[in-house]
């Protein structure tokens, strides 16, 4: 069993306690490369089927090739997607002048609150890994959430042996992450073997490319020659930048995660 | 390429983190902007540049100088890749520290050579031995603030090695290190020559990570059973051993069996003109399968699949260790829920026949009526109906269980032995 095996075994135990656990479950689909990892994973867990709603919360700034991937694939694989929006913040005229991290917030993370709410919701599993940025690096597999979709990262529950928080309170709900031991290296060499479809911004047009995709005003190409998955990987290798540095909210403060992920920012 | 996971563990402010931040730095692992970063935040406070805080991203953390929760970071050396989870030292923290030193391979113990051996630095040490983390290496801090002097880290070494060995741990090594000035980190240190043991570095490549485990016994605990088409799969992670189309397989504490029929992986459809992937005959340990049975028996989530040849134990009664995390006290005669491998069962503390203070290891009481926060216990538990189960030191993964109570995971336990009814104990 070589590392990525082992990534894929636990990632699948992940999927399937999530499954099992929570009646009322979605997965975040933002259309990045990790996200389609997930997805894949899931069909994999499901032996071929997605069981799961998939919810994209589209904050009308995307990039429009994601927007045509996401509906591909949607059909392509027969999922049961969700999209959601706060037509409020956007009809009020929300948008990143009005600085970035409010609009994160009300965008993305009031948007997610919305469809939640309105699903009722009480397992959300999310894409996100720990070497992307220093909160993330912190969390637990199962990540509970407040009522106030807070996340209390001074008193996390005991995690051990992959016995997983599955209970809680009313009006809570749990964060599942099953990525979080994987490192964009292992994603692109996941995608690599598994032959898993990605949006083409993540390859290089001019000597630019993608490294992490988000919204169109805060979110920038690096500098790159890569155009293919193997020239990904052997960028990502040789190379010594931070994945999110080409995310512009990242940026707005020093402890900008922490403060959008307290209030239950992806 | 293989992946090590190792912990840094010890007491308060003895320096793990910025070992962490030191390592990753000198492996460049550490990407430019992020040390940019940091090193603003440390001219903002005023401070030198701070290894920790590449590590220790909270606010509070940064503020208070220390580390609250886990921290897992990735790098790489010459013969593999490593996970690096940095645990918090701090007494009110120690539920985040067995959260990610229950995850590892390897444990480095970390004492500041100044200040000593502290409370903490016993306690993880027997908590590790509760985890069942048997590749430990020690190591003496801030050996800088001691003129490098040998006569402290031999000292420190005697006393804290008697220790070690009263709870039956057997460190690979004692290495005298300066994590701040980078002594004994990646290379032997000049500054010490005197000591001729390896350097965090080097022996870092010399530790295993875990055995093999598809040689053990076949323990498969289902976790779900599937009917998305017409196939009735039932699926699960394969804990230790193997099995193969064919074999009987036994479900316990059900007691049904029957033969495994196919063994189900999904596969993307193949692309024109390529290869379909032949479907798997086996299973081993630490695969996410499934099986699809001869029968149709009724097995559900909880079963635990076993061959005849060699058979998990069933009772509804075992004497275990137990690491309490809980504020409320966990008390006898209290009803709580028991999770082991895919287990979940209501059970009783029958009786509690000792508690022991964690870190002096001293004995508090004997049949106790509850164990407080952060003390260990020797106990017996009933569960409401017979489970599978098996001692610890035979199959880690089928003999270790977690009690939860109002909806949190409040203690870790190892089960010692089966308790017969109507036995003296």
């Amino acid at each position: 069993m070589d590392h990525l095996d082992k990534l894929e075994n636990q990632s699948i135990f992940i999927l399937r306690e999530a499954h099992k656990k929570f009646k009322k479950l979605a997965m975040l689909w933002s259309i990045g490369k990790d996200s389609n990892v997930l997805l894949w994973l899931a069909r994999k867990a499901f032996f071929g089927h997605v069981p799961i709603p998939l919810v994209h919360i589209d904050t009308s700034y995307k990039i429009p090739e994601m927007i045509e991937f996401r509906d591909r694939y949607a059909k392509e694989w027969g999922l049961n997607l969700i999209v959601g929006q706060n037509k409020q913040a956007l009809t009020e005229g929300m948008n990143h002048t009005r600085g970035r991290i409010n609009c994160c917030t009300a965008l993305k993370t009031a948007g997610l609150q919305q469809i939640m709410e309105q699903y009722d919701y009480k397992g959300l599993i999310l894409g996100i890994r720990r070497d992307e940025e220093s909160t993330r690096a912190k969390e637990r597999v199962f990540s509970p959430r407040d009522k106030n979709f807070e996340w209390d990262f001074k008193d996390q529950p005991p995690e051990l042996w992959d016995q997983f928080k599955t209970d809680f309170d009313e009006n809570t709900h749990i964060r599942i992450h099953p990525l979080l031991h994987w490192t964009e290296l292992n994603v692109w060499e996941y995608i690599r073997r598994e032959k898993i479809p990605v949006v083409s911004l993540y390859f290089s047009k001019n000597g630019k490319r993608y490294r992490s995709l988000g919204c169109a005003p805060c979110t920038f190409p690096i500098d790159s020659k890569a155009s293919t998955v193997d020239e990904i990987i052997a960028e990502l290798k040789a190379g010594k930048t931070s994945e999110r540095a080409g995310r512009a909210q990242d940026q707005e403060d020093t402890y900008a995660m922490q403060k959008l992920r307290t209030k239950g920012y992806m | 390429m293989e992946t090590l996971k190792i912990v840094m563990v010890g007491h308060v402010d003895h320096g793990k983190s910025t070992l962490v931040g030191r390592l990753l730095h000198e492996t460049g692992f550490i990407p430019e902007s992020k040390l940019k970063h940091v090193q603003k935040v440390c001219e903002d406070q005023g401070k030198g540049f701070e290894f920790a805080f590449l590590l220790d991203a909270l606010e509070e953390e940064r503020d208070q100088g220390i580390t609250i929760d886990v921290s897992q970071m990735f790098f790489k050396t010459r013969k593999r890749n490593v996970v690096i989870i940095d645990a918090p030292g701090h007494k009110e923290f120690l539920k985040n520290m067995v959260s990610g030193a229950s995850n590892a391979d390897v444990a480095f113990l970390l004492i500041d050579a100044e200040e000593g051996i502290q409370e903490q630095t016993q306690r993880h040490a027997y908590l590790l031995s509760l985890l069942g983390i048997g590749q430990i290496a020690v190591v003496v801090n801030k050996m800088d603030l001691v003129d490098y002097s040998e006569e402290v880290f031999n000292k420190t070494r005697e006393v804290y090695g008697k220790y070690l060995e009263s709870i039956q741990v057997k460190p690979a090594a004692f290495i005298p290190i300066s994590a701040t000035r980078g002594e004994n980190v990646m290379t032997r240190s000049r500054k010490m020559p005197w000591y001729a043991g390896p350097s965090i570095l080097e022996i870092l490549d010399g530790f295993s990570t875990r055995d093999d485990r598809s040689k053990a016994p076949f323990r498969f605990p289902v976790q779900d059973v599937y009917k998305f088409d017409k196939r009735r799969i039932l699926a699960g992670r394969v804990e230790s051993g193997a099995a193969a189309v064919g074999d009987e397989v036994l479900f316990l504490p059900s007691g049904k069996s029957t033969k495994i029929r196919t063994v189900e992986k999904w596969n993307p459809p193949q692309s024109v003109g390529g290869q379909a992937s032949p479907a798997p005959k086996r299973a081993a340990a630490g695969e996410s399968v499934g099986f699809t049975m001869e029968e149709q028996v009724f097995v559900e989530r909880g079963d635990i699949g076993c061959l005849f040849s060699d058979r998990p134990l069933v009772s509804d009664r075992f004497q275990a260790n137990l690491f309490w995390m809980g504020t409320k006290h966990l008390q006898k005669g209290g009803r709580y829920i028991l999770k082991i491998a895919t287990q979940e069962i209501e059970c009783v503390v029958e009786s509690i026949l000792k508690v022991i203070d964690s870190s002096t290891l001293e004995e508090i009481s004997r049949n106790a009526h509850e164990v407080a926060k952060n003390e260990v216990a020797e106990l017996i538990l009933t569960t409401k109906k017979p489970i599978a189960f098996d001692t610890f030191d035979r199959i880690p993964e089928t003999g270790r269980f977690v009690i939860v109570s109002d909806h949190d995971v409040r203690g870790g336990g190892i089960i010692l032995k089966k308790v017969e009814h109507f036995s003296a104990i």
